[in-house]
């Protein structure tokens, strides 16, 4: 699918006729990110995070690749061969801090990503399914990040698998035993350690997947856009090469600058000195944290303290995995048939000053210790949380009168739509 | 790029966007983005290529050190060197005639023994115990081992026969058993993987 006015590809040589007839890849690739994908014209530079996403995780897979090649998923050997990666390996130490800066880049992208979609509405009807998939992969990418962040085997590698997999021991009845199994073991040991290398390499080939079923649903209806109204005529689109891959380049430079700043100058910044510490299954860290990327989760897990029915440590299981779960209720919950931010005046201050603070709250709270008054900061972030996606946004949708939105894209842009007046866009404004 | 048309150009350049001699600013930032995308590109398979390569605690064993002090005239032992085995004899009298006593003209690799010899020891001979057809360990520095029909080695693979120079006699290996480099660090030490002291 594409719009009427979608460029056709055109072999120029023989031989890409030839390739064009038994194997038309040139153009499916032209269709998807070339000039035969006519993309709105109007998209700031939120739009950039698809694209670095999708960097991100080439990146990932070329150096964890080359990093498994090194690397021996043995508890014995584990730490000593990240070791030998940092010191005896040619250009080890780069590729072992660009592969774990890597992850740290990948979810900043990610979460800009998601928050693009919060709030210009990306995940509303006729997109779902883009916004369904993009949930996916988002969880996928959580259990990756996990997995690859136990293989060093330091100390927080061994503790964090220990209180991850301790999450499904919660569980009742079954809990215990889907623990022992996962571990296959009653502590993380060499048997857990062999399975969690095995899923992590296995895991980021099936976000690829899901990756691609992702940008297919989205060149269904085409990529939205900052006004949230639909693409109606030619004049409110340009091809995606050149416009959107110059665009998209310059954001990739920007993205390598900060990334290489970290990878550089500030390798560890992001990690945990800990884990420089050899795995000991009787010793825990004074202060134990995942990932800055699970901070808030780890809040929302740490936020339940008292038994009420259920006791609290099920209480806060089920409000981590929920709050991620919720995202996929979203484009039910949100009835307006407004899109975009723009337009809402309830939603915008809602969005600014409800969700992103109780966000942010709980990234501090989820990095803290858990002790007063970070365990009551969460708490109340937490209700936020929850109360702003099955409360407020099923109300706003009825409650809220929005702005009026532009006619079409090239009114929003120039001020007019000269085809508009004329007639000749006739598709009905959605 | 061919969808350079239709945009506004920067009127600073005048009516064609000329940057004097017919080039326009867009050509030139294009260039200049493709240039240095494309170079820092194929910097990055520099670390990509660089890491298959021996890593430092591979090169760290590329010498080895071997005391030859307790191998009589007539024995042979078998040594380590990068995870290969090294052969090193100490021929008697009679080899040392036996190898000498071939011309060397006549032989597919043509070497003599004073050439696969440290000057001074005469009757050490190191060769790798690597057979140069397709890479067997050859037979014959053990006790009782067939050392083939020259009285040096013989590979069991495909029945190549070394003399007691190690030179190649019989059989399909295009070479003599290599000699690496080696040095004598005292009269009864040497050193395989440099070729001084």
């Amino acid at each position: 699918m594409s719009f009427p006015w979608a460029r056709h590809y055109e072999p120029k040589v023989p031989f890409m006729r030839y390739l064009d007839e038994k194997l038309p890849l040139p153009r499916l690739i032209y269709n998807a990110i070339g000039a035969g994908y006519p993309v709105p014209r109007n998209l700031n530079y939120f739009w950039n995070f698809g694209v670095l996403a999708g960097f991100c995780l080439v990146l990932q897979i070329v150096t964890g690749i080359v990093l498994a090649m090194h690397y021996a998923p043995n508890a014995g050997i584990a730490f000593a061969s990240t070791e030998h990666i940092m010191r005896d390996v040619n250009w080890g130490w780069m590729l072992r801090y660009a592969h774990a800066n890597g992850a740290s880049m990948f979810f900043v992208v990610i979460y800009l990503h998601i928050f693009r979609g919060f709030f210009y509405g990306s995940y509303k009807a006729p997109r779902e399914m883009v916004w369904l998939l993009g949930v996916v992969i988002f969880l996928l990418l959580m259990a990756t990040g996990f997995l690859g962040y136990v293989l060093p085997w330091g100390q927080m590698s061994f503790w964090g698998a220990k209180v991850i997999t301790g999450l499904f021991g919660a569980i009742p009845l079954v809990g215990e035993p889907i623990q022992i199994w996962l571990l296959g073991g009653y502590a993380p040991d060499n048997a857990a350690l062999n399975r969690f290398f095995s899923l992590h390499y296995l895991l980021p080939f099936v976000i690829a997947g899901v990756v691609i079923l992702h940008i297919w649903a989205l060149h269904i209806p085409g990529s939205s856009n900052p006004t949230g109204v639909e693409v109606k005529s030619e004049s409110d689109t340009v091809p995606f090469h050149p416009y959107y891959t110059a665009k998209d380049g310059f954001g990739l430079g920007v993205f390598l600058i900060i990334y290489f700043t970290l990878v550089f100058f500030l390798p560890n910044y992001l990690g945990h000195a800990d884990n420089y510490i050899e795995a000991n299954p009787l010793s825990t860290p004074a202060h134990i944290v995942p990932e800055w990327y699970f901070w808030p989760f780890y809040a929302i897990l740490r936020a339940f303290t008292i038994d009420f029915i259920l006791p609290a440590k099920l209480w806060g299981v089920l409000a981590m995995f929920s709050s991620i779960l919720v995202w996929f209720f979203l484009p039910w919950l949100d009835k307006s048939p407004v899109r975009s931010g723009h337009y809402r005046p309830l939603f915008r201050k809602f969005f600014w000053f409800g969700l992103i603070p109780a966000m942010l709250v709980l990234f501090w709270c989820g990095g803290a210790p858990a002790e007063e008054p970070y365990v009551m900061f969460s708490q109340i972030a937490t209700a936020y949380y929850f109360l702003h996606f099955l409360v407020i946004l099923p109300i706003l949708s009825w409650l809220e009168r929005p702005e009026p939105l532009p006619f079409s894209i090239t009114e929003a842009v120039l001020g007019e739509d000269n085809k508009a007046v004329l007639g000749e866009n006739t598709t009905p404004a959605t | 790029m061919a969808t350079t048309t239709g945009t506004a150009q920067p009127e600073a350049l005048g009516p064609e966007g000329q940057l004097g001699e017919g080039v326009r600013r867009r050509d030139f930032i294009n260039i200049a983005a493709v240039a240095a995308a494309g170079v820092g590109g194929a910097a990055t398979l520099v670390p990509l290529i660089s890491q298959m390569a021996p890593s430092k605690d591979v090169l760290a064993e590329s010498t080895t050190e071997l005391d030859i002090s307790a191998i009589e005239p007539g024995m042979a032992v078998k040594a380590v060197f990068r995870k290969q085995p090294v052969f090193v004899r100490n021929l008697t009298n009679a080899e040392i005639a036996a190898a000498e006593a071939v011309p060397v003209d006549s032989l597919r690799d043509p070497q003599s023994l004073r050439e696969r010899t440290k000057e001074g020891h005469g009757s050490i001979l190191v060769t790798m115990g690597v057979c140069t057809h397709l890479g067997c360990v050859p037979l014959g520095a053990g006790e009782g081992e067939n050392k083939g029909e020259f009285g040096g080695y013989f590979c069991p693979c495909h029945g190549s026969h070394y003399d007691t120079a190690g030179r190649i006699r019989k059989g399909p290996a295009p070479a003599n058993l290599e000699v690496p480099a080696y040095a004598f660090a005292t009269d009864t030490t040497i050193v395989i993987g440099q070729e001084s002291a």
